[in-house]
């Protein structure tokens, strides 16, 4: 069983939603980042989605744009996301998930981008602005090298597309509650219940939700029907609040995760 | 040489594809909305109401046709090729980019959006659809860098007065990709009631494709107009390229052509060598930026790279995928101007014409003035005059007199 699946298996058996924490590799420089990332982990998150630092981000909000750019002014680029979790790998078996553009995988070579990646110890790659149409490389190459796609459905997406995307995705489907980039949001979209029933009656694989949720009253209403919750600005604004200060960023991000955590058992 | 045969009617594919350039590359959010478009676009199309109506626009609002002048002044003092200006600098807003607005605008309308936005850099595809939404009653958001805000300012303050919105885009590097990024993050939150005027060839499809439709009437005129004027095609067709949608217009009539040589100008900036410059088949290679796999001034690593132009409109790092795609089949060839030739180039149209062209457009007019003394008195060279000048003289001074104050 292969480590998405196994996370997954483990909430379940817990009898609750798994946990995905998102921050942006090298963020808010590469040596801090690998402590990020190890609060994360301490703090249990069931699965570690990394963002590889992009120059135009356009699917994200301010918060994650302004991550990335301290990320590529601190120096980040492609092989030390990659070194990143190869060190995560001596401590931790945590899956780890890149969230990146596409134009990252295809400077580097899509083949050699999948293949750097599964040598790396990473687990799925959700590529956001690569619909299923444009990723016949990609998929095959995933597949072939045994890492896990995962792919977004939106508000927007008709059943045709889900049932579409449903059929590509390896990993997990991730669901964008709300239009719009990423960021922080005030409240979790109302008609959760019943999208996550349309998704589920053509997706065999786990369901997450993301986009917005930054508070305990979110993740409650999401881990209350989806099979895990994505928190990413939330988190990622710890680290803004704070760049300079190492001790500080860790000290909120624990504050933060276990504040989140604690709502994961509705 | 043409090194396969040019089916330019069959192109893109139906998903968007111009060989292996184009497509549909964006966030799950936009997706239907991109479908939804193409199909909306591929049904006006056929639609003779509809042609029938961007039609009268395009002749009442816009100022259609537009002349094909033959710069006599211009020809004499080059010496060699008899140069003829496609005036699409005399069309209502001042450049080409109101055929496309006025095709998306009327587009919008039938898909029953309320609300436009747009990107702009120099800010005259900015006007044209502040214009146009003013002219149908659309609620209308102009996104721009800040630095293309400096340096169009007259351009922002005409959006203004026509009810758009113009927000400034602090981020990046403070230019167009910078403004189509927060145009892109604007339509994935609102695509419901909102239709997102892309002014370039660029983009996810249809955008490219549509853009380009809109741009033919150019080319399709100048045609005529030639024939009328010289019994015959021309030798040398010549456009500047940024995104690529006034050259494209302008050379799709003739790409079946094998006599009539094509050439997009880009921004050649400082210098190619310093890599201050925005020109992409110079320096770039493919990727995918912004919803199309194309030509890229990008890092190894993938990262987009800062451009340069003095002129706010080629200050792009990518170019319309169909131009990627005809230049691989050698059916198009690519020079560039330098800042320094089109300052130069500006000045003597002013002088010997009286023609103040954007600086954008005098790109091509630099080109123009190198490659017109190598050719024949009996040869025919076709520049595309995109659009008008006044919106840079304010920056255009502000440059000379630094060249002469020593450079700082």
């Amino acid at each position: 069983m292969n480590r998405i699946e196994a996370a997954f298996q483990k909430a379940k058996s817990e009898g609750r939603a798994a946990f995905v924490a998102y921050v942006c590799a090298g963020d808010p420089d590469p040596e801090t980042s690998l402590e990020v990332c190890r609060t994360l982990i301490g703090e249990g998150t069931d699965i570690l989605e990394l963002g590889m630092p992009f120059s135009d981000p356009l699917a994200d909000g301010l918060t994650n744009q302004l991550a990335a750019e301290r990320a590529l002014d601190a120096g980040m680029n492609q092989e030390k996301v990659f070194r990143l979790v190869e060190r995560i790998r001596e401590f931790s078996e945590v899956p780890i998930v890149f969230y990146t553009y596409y134009n990252l995988v295809f400077a580097r070579g899509v083949g050699e981008f999948v293949d750097r990646a599964v040598k790396a110890g990473a687990d799925g790659v959700l590529t956001l602005d690569l619909p299923p149409e444009e990723a016949g490389e990609m998929d095959q190459a995933c597949s072939e090298a045994g890492l896990k796609t995962v792919y977004i459905v939106a508000p927007t997406s008709p059943e045709s597309r889900i049932e579409r995307i449903a059929g590509s995705a390896t990993g997990f489907l991730y669901y964008v509650s709300q239009e719009g980039v990423t960021g922080e949001r005030d409240q979790v979209a109302s008609n959760l219940e019943d999208k996550l029933a349309l998704i589920r009656r053509h997706a065999r694989q786990p369901v997450v939700v993301g986009f917005g949720i930054s508070r305990p009253e979110h993740v409650r209403t999401v881990a209350a029907v989806a099979d895990g919750v994505v928190v990413g600005s939330a988190l990622v604004n710890c680290i803004a609040a704070n760049p300079k200060d190492r001790k500080a960023i860790l000290e909120a991000l624990s504050a933060k995760m276990e504040a989140l955590t604690g709502a994961l058992h509705s | 040489m043409i090194s396969q045969e040019i089916r330019k009617e069959t192109l893109p594919d139906a998903s968007g594809h111009f060989g292996p350039y184009g497509g549909c590359y964006v966030p799950e959010t936009l997706m239907t909305c991109l479908q939804e478009l193409t199909g909306a676009y591929q049904a006006a199309r056929r639609d003779p109401e509809f042609q029938k109506e961007l039609k009268h626009y395009l002749k009442v609002y816009a100022g259609r046709p537009t002349g094909l002048y033959f710069a006599e002044n211009m020809s004499r003092t080059l010496g060699g090729a008899r140069i003829y200006l496609k005036r699409e600098d005399l069309l209502h807003t001042g450049a080409h980019k109101i055929n496309n607005v006025l095709g998306q605008i009327l587009l919008a309308r039938r898909l029953g959006k309320t609300r436009i936005i747009a990107e702009t850099g120099a800010g005259q595809h900015g006007v044209a659809t502040a214009t146009a939404c003013a002219k149908f009653g659309m609620e209308c958001v102009i996104y721009m860098g800040e630095e293309d805000m400096r340096r169009q300012a007259l351009n922002v303050f005409r959006m203004r007065l026509c009810g758009a919105e113009v927000r400034g885009v602090s981020n990046g590097q403070k230019t167009l990709k910078d403004a189509v990024n927060e145009a892109m993050r604007d339509w994935v939150a609102s695509s419901g009631n909102t239709h997102y005027i892309l002014g370039s060839a660029l983009g996810a499809h249809p955008f490219p494709m549509m853009v380009r439709d809109f741009h033919r009437v150019i080319g399709a005129e100048t045609r005529r107009q030639i024939m009328e004027a010289e019994g015959r095609l021309p030798d040398e067709m010549v456009a500047c390229v940024g995104g690529g949608s006034n050259a494209i217009g302008f050379f799709f009539e003739f790409l079946e052509e094998p006599s009539v040589r094509l050439v997009g100008v880009e921004a050649g900036g400082y210098a190619i060598a310093s890599g201050q410059h925005a020109a992409r088949f110079q320096g770039g290679r493919m990727g995918v930026l912004q919803g199309c796999k194309t030509y890229i001034l990008q890092d190894e690593d993938g990262q987009i790279e800062p451009t340069h132009s003095v002129s706010a409109g080629l200050d792009y790092a990518a170019v319309g995928p169909e131009h990627a795609y005809y230049r691989d089949l050698e059916r198009i060839e690519y020079a560039f101007a330098s800042d320094e030739d089109v300052l130069e180039a500006f000045q003597f149209l002013c002088r010997t014409e009286g023609i103040l062209p954007a600086l954008e457009s005098t790109h091509a007019i630099g080109y123009a003035m190198r490659r017109a003394p190598e050719m024949d008195p009996d040869q025919i060279m076709c520049v595309n005059l995109s659009g008008r000048g006044d919106k840079d003289v304010s920056e255009v001074e502000r440059v000379l007199k630094l060249e002469k104050g020593g450079g700082q």
